[in-house]
């Protein structure tokens, strides 16, 4: 298994994986990406009834949330009535703030993140991945270690609201039967994060 | 968040006041984010020192969020936006809410 990141001396990062390891790491970017990309809304339907100077410079985005609680998460709402003790009836102010929020700024963030899983795949591209029998080097320089650190998290955000991961909830995966998928898809989050821990640890 | 803290310096003095600008930016706690990233992106966003980083960090761990900036609504946007492009979960509102 991958000892993950260590610093480079002139800056940035280096790590390598098995074939195996390089190989997952590109297959869940690549279903990320897939993810982003499948939710966005048909550009005529939006327009049909859009901000018409969003449509113009074409940058409006949906109104509403996405249903599927993956992209839920990564492309959250902008305000939030979380606090009990906020007002309650707010006569849809609350509602309008975040469907404004989401126009304007979830093709961005859609985009952001397709770019950065994108980089990795390119990365892990560059660094052999498509060989099975040499292990696989990832050198990051400091641009290349930002898109990782986010794009780790990313994958992370996914696949720990796929599973409902809660905190202080390793027992509950532990408990599982050696052979249970949801067990093996919780070990490849956490893989992932010890991965991330060794990166955030190269920072300066 | 989740994993083991990195070690946090102790601060003597509460440097935490409350916010006389009209909109904040809070950022909740959520069982996926590492303490460590979280903490690195209040560094690298908002360009907070380590100490205080930290304490903001452990703030949303502990208490389940933290304002982390204030200011205009606009300016607030940005950084709920940018938030969202590290991958915390974050809102903003009113500062008297």
């Amino acid at each position: 298994m991958t000892a993950g990141f260590s610093p480079l001396r002139r800056g940035g990062a280096h790590a390598q994986f098995e074939p195996a390891e390089a190989g997952l790491l590109a297959s869940l970017a690549r279903q990320v990406v897939e993810l982003l990309r499948d939710g966005v809304p048909d550009p005529q339907v939006a327009e049909a009834d859009g901000d018409p100077l969003a449509q113009l410079v074409g940058v409006d985005g949906p109104p509403d949330p996405p249903d599927d609680p993956v992209l839920a998460r990564l492309l959250p709402d902008g305000y939030s009535d979380a606090d009990p003790t906020a007002p309650h009836d707010d006569g849809g102010e609350l509602a309008d703030a975040n469907a404004d929020f989401r126009r304007y700024t979830e093709p961005g963030l859609r985009d952001g993140k397709v770019a950065t899983a994108q980089s990795v795949i390119a990365a892990l591209h560059e660094a052999g991945v498509d060989d099975p029998d040499q292990p696989v080097d990832v050198e990051l320089d400091a641009d290349g270690v930002q898109s990782w650190l986010r794009c780790l998290t990313d994958l992370r955000l996914a696949i720990g609201t796929r599973l409902g991961v809660e905190q202080d909830d390793e027992d509950r995966w532990e408990s599982l039967p050696p052979d249970d998928a949801a067990r093996g898809m919780h070990e490849v989050y956490d893989w992932l994060g010890y991965v991330q821990e060794t990166l955030v640890r190269t920072l300066p | 968040m989740t994993t083991a803290p990195s070690e946090v310096e102790e601060t003597g003095t509460d440097e935490r006041v409350l916010p006389d600008s009209p909109w904040v930016t809070i950022v909740w706690n959520d069982p996926v984010n590492l303490m460590s990233y979280v903490a690195w992106v209040f560094r690298s966003h908002f360009g907070y020192s380590k100490a205080k980083a930290d304490e903001l960090m452990l703030a949303v761990h502990q208490e389940g969020k933290a304002i982390v900036s204030d200011g205009s609504r606009e300016a607030m946007e940005r950084d709920v936006e940018a938030m969202h492009g590290y991958g915390l979960w974050a809102t903003l509102q009113k500062a008297d809410e």
